[in-house]
């Protein structure tokens, strides 16, 4: 299939589409509006079903039921809207029900503002929802790259019974880049079991359900899902990284903003200076393991990010107190150029080279 | 260009390249010793509008006009009333980069009084690389659709196929041929192909104008 010119939350949709979702429950908010409403104008096309819910909160439930009943099924929403999604994530989480979410961060804390941030960072990895669970969180860094992982996204879910997150920011969103579909033929959608089909008189009924009032039952399903969770941490690790052998400082950061370090990067190096990079593409599981190619006579490494630092925590966990973590970051919507961020490791390295 | 009517409504499909044509169109105008006035009618979608560059434009002496409510991320669809002045002050060469889609282009309703054969051109500007208006069909279902939400003619089709930064000469050449079908279909002239700067030297012999533009809407670190 030849490349065509699309919006990053058009491609969400098409590779949604693509990987057999067929069922959309979402609350419009921006800036991930394109999505929703190409679900609503393709997924009829396809045999699918679109609604938009009377809220976050009940788009979120209807997500519950529909990938209950064993349908492939997503919902959307930016940063104040998956705040309000959490209970029934956790939920979700707990049922162990695989879905995907997309969360299209906007700036925060409360309802912010529109402009791109990385501001839930937290929210994804940590868990913004009550209980002992992860999400498998994956950071796409351009639309390509974002489609791509939509459609694996699917596939993780059903695989771990899961919800998958696709964490963007804003700016991926609503950025319009080149994007080709991946042929997904071979690709086989394995039968659900545990789903609440109907049992025809034939089976004994599935339940669905993350209410356990033994708690001795409850034990033996955490202790369940943490060995779900580690089998996730061994298996499902994605990184990029480069340089990081003789580099004298590393940058960390995902999403858009590592594009952005990329190019910082690139004017760097013109300069004669080694910069190594590690752009995580699982927050969930983190790619802790990747920092300890890092040789101890790297001078730290710098974290960038639309925060005030929140993958930070979890590059300090990496970096076990080997050597600094610095960190650059802008907040409320405001994106970091090349320019600040080459400035900020000239700081750190000291002066021109 | 100079040969176009004082009034140019740039409209389009969502994503086609309205507002990089736009901007481009203006500061050549404004290059040439016009007095230029561009008007940001962009009230559907919040990134990537004219105005984030109005600083740069305002250097080149360009009027921009676009919210009276300052702040470029505001969700409020705000029109100003001085749209009007460079609809009626003749001494302007105004161009109004209108939002995507039937929906975008509704805020032209207001002012079609303004639009009189003759007076004004509106242009369609096209992308063959959209998934919606790859195909002839769907390119004219977006001219339809469009002029019947405006109420006006569209005067003529900019041939906008590209891929951003990684357009070839074979998207402008494929962008045409759609475009020339689009044309001839709705007896509307192919007034411009738009083309990169470093690309325009290897396109020739291609029908209707070439429209050389620099991207002042990209960041550097994006595609």
């Amino acid at each position: 299939m030849a490349k065509v010119l699309m919006k990053g939350n058009e491609a969400i949709g098409a590779a949604a589409i693509k990987a057999g979702c067929r069922y959309f429950f979402g609350y419009p908010i921006t800036p991930q509006n394109e999505l929703p409403e190409y679900m609503s104008r393709e997924l009829p096309n396809v045999g699918g079903m679109f609604v938009q819910a009377e809220s976050e909160i009940a788009a979120i439930n209807m997500v519950y039921g529909a990938a209950g009943s064993g349908a492939r099924v997503m919902t959307s929403s930016s940063s104040p809207g998956i705040a309000l999604k959490q209970e029934g994530i956790s939920y979700i989480a707990g049922s162990e029900l695989p879905c995907v979410i997309v969360d299209m961060m906007r700036g925060g804390p409360g309802l912010g503002g529109i402009q791109p941030s990385q501001t839930d960072y937290f929210l994804a990895t940590r868990g913004g929802g009550n209980g002992d669970y992860r999400l498998l969180v994956l950071a796409p860094s351009n639309v390509q790259e974002l489609a791509d992982l939509v459609m694996d996204g699917f596939d993780l879910a059903d695989e771990y019974r899961n919800p998958v997150m696709i964490l963007g920011d804003g700016m991926i969103g609503q950025m319009m880049e080149p994007v080709e579909f991946k042929n997904r033929e071979g690709k086989t959608i394995q039968k659900k079991d545990w789903a609440t089909t109907g049992t025809k008189g034939k089976r004994k009924p599935n339940i669905i359900n993350s209410l356990y009032l033994d708690a001795e039952e409850l034990e033996r399903h955490n202790e369940k899902l943490q060995e779900k969770y580690n089998r996730i941490r061994e298996k499902e690790v994605r990184v990029e990284s480069s340089n990081l052998e003789d580099a004298d400082l590393v940058i960390s950061a995902y999403g858009t903003t590592a594009r952005i370090v990329k190019t910082a990067i690139s004017k760097l190096e013109k300069e004669g200076y080694k910069i190594g990079l590690i752009r995580p593409i699982t927050l969930f599981p983190y790619p802790y393991d990747e920092f300890d190619k890092i040789e101890d006579t790297c001078k730290g490494v710098l974290t960038v990010e639309m925060n005030s630092g929140q993958m930070l925590d979890d590059v300090k966990l990496a970096l076990k107190g080997r050597m600094p973590a610095y960190f650059y970051g802008r907040t409320g919507g405001m994106i970091p150029t090349p320019e600040e961020i080459v400035k900020k490791v000239k700081e750190i390295l000291g002066g021109d080279k | 260009m100079l040969n176009d009517n004082r009034i140019r409504v740039i409209t389009g499909h969502y994503g086609s390249g309205k507002t990089e044509f736009a901007v481009n169109y203006a500061v050549k105008l404004a290059r040439l010793g016009k007095k230029v006035a561009l008007v940001d009618l962009d009230v559907v979608n919040l990134y990537f509008r004219s105005r984030e560059k109005t600083k740069t434009l305002e250097e080149i002496g360009i009027r921009v006009i676009s919210s009276s409510i300052k702040g470029s991320a505001l969700d409020l669809p705000a029109i100003p009333g001085e749209v009007l002045s460079p609809l009626q002050d003749t001494t302007y060469e105004c161009i109004l980069d209108v939002g995507g889609d039937p929906a975008g282009t509704r805020v032209l309703a207001r002012y079609t009084n303004y639009f009189t054969e003759g007076k004004y051109d509106m242009f369609f500007v096209l992308n063959g690389n959209r998934p919606e208006t790859q195909t002839v069909d769907k390119a004219i279902e977006y001219m339809i659709k469009i002029e019947e939400v405006t109420q006006v003619k569209i005067t003529g089709i900019v041939n906008n196929t590209h891929l951003l930064k990684s357009t070839t000469f074979e998207d402008i050449i494929s962008g045409n041929k759609l475009a020339l079908e689009v044309s001839k279909r709705t007896n509307t002239p192919l007034k411009y192909n738009v083309a990169l700067e470093d690309l325009v030297s290897s396109i020739k012999d291609i029908k209707g104008e070439i429209f050389p533009i620099s991207l002042y809407m990209r960041e550097e670190w994006m595609l």
